[in-house]
C-alpha cells in the first residue's frame, strides 16, 4: 500500500535518535518521549521498518493523514493508547474521504507527538511523511503551518483508548481547539486526533519539510557525541544562551495550562549571569537583566548539561545542571500571520518579537 | 531493663555487616562477615559474632532489623524468581503496551506465566473504562500451565483501589486462599507501565522474600532470641517481616537508604549530603528532615523501568581502586576492585590508583617516578573536582549543608569541599548501612488526585491512608506523623487537577526509638 520506492526508512537504529531529537524540538513541551520511544521500538520490531517519504515524492495517488495525541502529560502516564486506536482513526478518515490512506504526518515534530506516528504507521502499514505542521511543539490547534497558509478547516477525527470515535467539522482552528479539548476531557484526559492533508497543499508549502529526518539527524549527533551539548550547538546552529544551574522553578496551573518561570544561574564562563525562561507547556521567552534574549516562535530548549538530553517543562527541578539553547524558527513563523498566531502576544506576553540571529561564534545578536 | 537493644544487619553482595545499638544510640558492638550464597550462613556468622561481643547483654536485644540487596540481586541475576500470571484491568485502553513490554527477553522468559488484558479500570474522574469480566478472569487462571503468584494492575487504581481488592477476593475464591496476589495500588504510584512492572517484580520475588525472611527467623530462633524482626525498605523506613514477605520489591534500594540514614545518625545531622566511597564507585545521597530525598525520575532495576519510591542517589565512577592513567593523570572508568591489595603501587603492585594518589599526598607512598607522581597529583585534583561538583549538584543550591563521609574510600574526599559546610567522618562509618537498618522508622505513603478546590481534603484523605499504611508497617499509632507532602499539578483538563502524595512515619510500636 505504501511507497515501495521510499528513499529511506526509519528502522530500529533510528528510534532512540528520533526520540532524543524530537525531545530537543519539543522546546519543553509535546509530551515526554519515554513511552512513545518504547511503543515505536516494539512496533518496528514486530512490523519492520517504516518508509520515510519526502514531500516531493508524494504522488496524486497518495492520501495523507495528520495525527497527534492531545492531553495532559501527567494523565498520559496512566491512559495509554489501545492497540487498534490509531487504525480506527485511519479507517474513519478513509470512510470519509472514500480512499485508502497511504501516509501519516506528525502534526508536531516536538516531543512524543513527533515519535509515536512512526509506531502508528508501522502497525497500519503506512509511510511517514518527512514533514510536520509546526517544526517544533505548540500547545494549540491554531498554531499550525496549514493555518498560516489559510487552508480551509477540514474535518478532524478523534478517537480515545476506549474506542469512541468523533468526526468534527469545526468552523476554524479556535473552535477545533475548544471542541477537541472537551472531547479529550470526556475521554479521560488523552485522545488521538487526525486531520486530512491534501497532497497539492503539502507541495505548495503548507507544511514544514524535512523535520523528521532532521530530528533523527539531531538525535544521532546528540547520542553519538562525547560532548553532547557542543554537538547540539553545532548541528542546530544554536546559540548557547547560558550554562548553569536551576536556582528557582515557579509554576502555577491556570486555564488548563501550566505557567511559570525558571531561573538559571550561570557557572564556569557564565558565572555572575542570571537568565530567566518563561514557561507554559513550552519554553517561550528567555530574559536577562530585563532584556529579552529570545522569544517564541524561535526555539528555546533546556538540556542536561552533561547528557544533552532535553528536559521537558514538567521535569524542570531546582538544582539541575543545564544548558539553555536557542535557534531560529522556520521562516513561516516569522511572516505576519505566523507571528499573529504564535508570537509573544499569542501567549499573553506584551513584548515585541525580535528575530534571533546566531553568529558564527554562536552568540545572540 | 530487658529488650532495649537494637541490632541492625546489612546483607550486601560481598559482606554481611551487623551492629548493636543501645537506646541512646551508642554502638555497643559491630562486625563484618562474608555473605554466603544461602544468606543464612552470613547472617548466622554476623549475629553470633555480635552476640559474643555483647555477652550478658544479649538477653536485652529487643529488635532486629535487616536490610538486604538480595531481591535486587535476584532480579539482576535472574535467579530464584517465581512465575507470575499478570492481569491488567482496563482493556482496551493501554493495549498498545502489553504487560512486560520493554523487559529484557531473558527476564520476561523467567517471570511470565501468562498475561491477560481484561475489563475494568477507571478514568481520572473515576468513570469506569469497561465492566469487570469475572468469568474471563477465572478462565484465564484455569488456562495457565501453572504459576507461582498473580499480579493485578488496574488503570488509575492508585486513585480507585476497590476494584483490585475485588479481583484479589475473586482469585482467592476461585484458585484458593493461599495464592499470592500482588495488587498494583499497594506497590506504586501513577504511571501504569512502571507500576505494573513493579507489581510483577514484587510477585516474582515472593519466593526470594520467603527465603530471606525465613533465614532471619531461623537464626533468631537458633540463638533463642525473643526479639521482634523487621526489614528495611527503599526510603529508610522499616516494615514488619510479614509485610516484607508481601512487598519484597520494597526492599530494593534499602542499601543506599540505610547508608544515608546511618551516616547521618552517626554524625548527628538531620540535613546533610552523604557520600559513601567504596572501591569502585561513590554514591551520594541527601538527607532531608532525617529521611533520604527520593528520586523523581523512573528507576531501572535489572533493565526494568519502575516508579516505586527510591532514594535519589548519584553514583560516580570514583573509588579507592579507580585506575589512574599514568600518562594524563585521568581517573578512568576501571577499578582494581578487591585486588587493590595486590595491584596498587602502595601494596607493591604496578597499577596507579586513587588510593596511591591519596597515599602520595600524605607521604605514605614514596619512591615513585616524577612522571607517575605528577599523574597521581593530577588525578587527586580531578577526583576532588568531580566530588565537589557532585556534592554541589546533590545539594540543589543549598550551600553549607554538612557533608558526611563514610565507606572504605572516604580518604578521597578532601577536608574542605567548596559549597559544603563541615566535612564529618563518623566513627563506624564502615558499617553505616547496618546502623541505618538499626535506627529505621516505620512509614507509609499514599497518593490521590483531586480538584484544586478539594486540595486540603485530598491531603487529609491521603494522609489518613498513609498513616494507616505506616501503622500496618509497624509504627506506633500514637507517634506516627506526616513527614512529607508532594503536590503535582496536572494541566490540560478543563478543571485543574492536582496529585497529592503524602508520607507518614513513626517509631516502631512498643520500644523507644534510639
Amino acid at each position: 500500500m505504501h511507497h515501495s520506492q521510499a528513499r529511506r526508512v526509519i528502522d530500529l537504529a533510528d528510534v532512540d535518535a528520533l526520540a532524543a531529537g524530537a525531545a530537543i524540538f519539543g522546546t519543553g513541551g509535546g509530551g515526554a518521549v519515554h513511552t512513545s520511544r518504547l511503543a515505536t521500538r516494539l512496533r518496528i520490531e514486530e512490523f519492520g521498518p517504516v518508509p520515510l517519504v519526502g514531500v516531493d515524492e508524494l504522488t496524486p495517488d497518495d492520501a495523507v493523514i495528520t495525527m497527534s495525541a492531545m492531553g495532559a502529560p501527567g494523565v498520559g502516564l496512566e491512559v495509554l493508547t489501545a492497540a487498534g486506536q490509531a487504525q480506527t482513526l485511519v479507517r474513519e478518515v478513509e470512510r470519509y474521504i472514500g480512499r485508502k490512506v497511504t501516509t501519516v504526518m506528525a502534526t508536531e515534530i516536538g516531543g512524543s507527538n513527533g515519535v509515536t506516528p512512526v509506531a502508528w504507521a508501522a502497525r497500519a502499514g503506512l509511510a511517514v511523511l518527512d514533514a510536520d505542521q509546526m517544526g517544533r511543539a505548540f500547545p494549540m490547534a491554531t498554531m499550525t503551518s496549514t493555518n498560516v497558509a489559510k487552508l480551509p478547516m477540514g474535518v478532524a477525527v478523534m478517537c480515545d483508548g476506549i474506542g469512541n470515535v468523533s468526526l468534527l467539522h469545526p468552523v476554524n482552528g479556535a473552535w477545533l481547539e475548544r471542541h477537541a479539548r472537551a472531547l479529550t476531557v470526556a475521554s479521560g484526559g488523552i485522545a488521538l486526533g487526525a486531520g486530512v492533508l491534501r497532497v497539492e497543499d503539502a507541495q505548495a508549502g503548507a507544511v514544514i519539510r524535512g523535520t523528521v529526518s532532521r530530528a533523527i539527524e539531531v538525535g544521532h549527533h546528540l547520542l553519538g557525541s562525547p560532548e553532547p551539548v557542543a554537538a547540539l550547538v553545532e548541528v542546530l546552529g544554536a546559540a548557547l544562551l547560558i550554562t548553569g544551574k536551576v536556582i528557582d522553578v515557579e509554576r502555577v496551573t491556570e486555564g488548563g495550562f501550566t505557567r511559570g518561570s525558571v531561573t538559571v544561574e550561570g557557572i564556569g564562563g557564565d558565572r555572575d549571569r542570571l537568565v530567566r525562561v518563561e514557561i507554559q507547556n513550552e519554553n517561550l521567552v528567555a530574559l536577562e537583566d530585563g532584556e529579552v534574549l529570545v522569544s517564541v516562535p524561535d526555539l528555546i530548549t533546556v538540556v542536561d548539561s552533561e547528557t544533552g538530553e532535553a528536559i521537558s517543562t514538567e521535569n524542570l527541578r531546582f538544582g539541575q545542571r543545564i544548558a539553555v539553547l536557542a535557534w531560529p524558527c522556520d521562516p513561516l513563523w516569522r511572516t505576519e500571520r505566523g507571528l499573529e498566531l504564535t508570537g509573544p502576544p499569542a501567549f499573553g506576553y506584551d513584548i515585541p518579537y525580535v528575530p534571533l540571529t546566531v553568529s558564527s561564534e554562536g552568540a545572540v545578536r | 531493663m530487658s529488650a532495649q537493644l537494637s541490632i541492625g544487619i546489612d546483607v550486601g553482595g560481598t559482606n554481611t555487616d551487623a551492629v548493636a545499638l543501645d537506646p541512646a544510640g551508642t554502638v555497643l558492638a559491630w562486625t563484618k562477615q562474608p555473605t554466603t550464597p544461602d544468606v543464612t550462613g552470613g547472617i548466622r556468622a554476623a549475629l553470633r559474632a555480635l552476640l559474643a561481643e555483647l555477652g550478658e547483654r544479649r538477653s536485652e536485644v529487643g529488635r532486629i532489623m535487616l536490610g538486604t540487596t538480595h531481591a535486587t540481586n535476584a532480579i539482576v541475576r535472574r535467579r530464584d524468581l517465581g512465575r507470575v500470571a499478570v492481569m491488567r484491568l482496563g482493556a482496551p485502553m493501554a493495549s498498545d503496551f502489553p504487560p512486560l513490554a520493554g523487559w529484557p527477553a531473558d527476564l520476561r522468559e523467567a517471570v511470565l506465566a501468562g498475561s491477560v488484558l481484561t475489563g475494568g479500570g477507571h478514568l481520572m474522574d473515576g468513570y469506569p473504562i469497561s465492566p469487570l469480566d469475572r468469568d474471563g478472569i477465572r478462565r484465564f487462571l484455569d488456562g495457565l500451565d501453572g504459576y507461582d503468584a498473580v499480579a493485578v494492575c488496574g488503570i488509575f487504581s492508585p486513585s480507585f483501589p476497590e476494584q483490585e481488592l475485588e479481583v484479589q477476593a475473586l482469585i482467592h475464591d476461585h484458585a484458593g486462599p493461599d495464592v499470592a496476589v500482588s495488587l498494583s495500588h499497594e506497590i506504586g504510584a501513577l504511571g501504569v507501565m512502571e507500576r505494573e512492572n513493579a507489581t510483577v517484580l514484587n510477585a516474582a520475588l515472593y519466593g526470594v522474600a520467603r527465603d530471606v525472611t525465613q533465614a532471619l527467623l531461623d537464626v533468631v530462633t537458633e540463638e533463642k532470641l525473643s526479639a521482634t524482626t523487621y526489614f528495611a525498605q527503599n526510603d529508610g523506613t522499616l516494615m514488619a517481616v510479614d509485610y516484607a514477605a508481601h512487598y519484597p520489591v520494597l526492599t530494593i534500594g534499602s542499601g543506599p537508604a540505610n547508608s544515608i540514614r546511618g551516616a547521618a545518625f552517626l554524625s548527628g545531622t538531620d540535613h546533610a549530603v552523604i557520600i559513601d566511597v567504596g572501591g569502585t564507585t561513590s554514591d551520594l545521597g541527601v538527607l532531608v528532615d532525617r529521611f533520604p530525598r527520593e528520586s523523581t525520575m523512573p528507576r531501572e532495576i535489572g533493565g526494568v523501568t519502575t516508579n516505586f519510591r527510591m532514594p535519589d542517589v548519584l553514583s560516580l565512577g570514583l573509588g579507592g581502586g579507580t585506575v589512574v592513567d599514568p600518562a594524563t593523570g585521568a581517573p578512568g572508568h576501571d577499578s582494581v576492585g578487591y585486588r587493590i591489595t595486590q595491584e596498587a603501587l602502595l601494596f607493591g603492585g604496578s597499577t596507579p590508583t586513587l588510593t596511591d594518589a591519596a597515599a602520595l599526598a600524605d607521604g605514605r607512598l614514596t619512591g615513585v617516578s616524577p612522571e607517575i607522581a605528577a599523574a597521581l597529583r593530577t588525578a587527586r585534583a580531578r577526583a576532588h573536582d568531580r566530588i565537589e561538583s557532585a556534592v554541589e549538584r546533590m545539594s540543589l543550591g543549598r550551600t553549607g549543608l554538612a557533608l558526611v563521609v563514610v565507606g572504605g574510600g572516604g580518604f578521597l574526599v578532601p577536608d574542605q569541599v567548596l559549597g559544603a559546610g563541615e566535612v564529618l567522618r563518623p566513627e563506624q562509618g564502615n558499617v553505616a548501612n547496618a546502623v541505618g537498618a538499626a535506627i529505621a522508622l516505620a512509614g507509609g505513603r499514599a497518593d490521590q488526585l483531586c480538584d484544586h478546590g478539594d486540595r486540603l481534603a485530598a491531603i487529609e484523605a491521603a494522609g489518613k491512608a498513609a498513616v494507616e499504611k505506616a501503622i500496618q508497617a509497624g509504627a506506633d499509632p500514637l507517634r506516627v506523623e506526616i513527614v512529607d507532602v508532594l503536590e503535582t499539578p496536572v494541566s490540560y483538563a478543563t478543571r485543574p487537577t492536582l496529585k497529592v502524595s503524602v508520607k507518614a512515619a513513626g517509631p516502631l510500636a512498643g520500644i523507644g526509638n534510639p
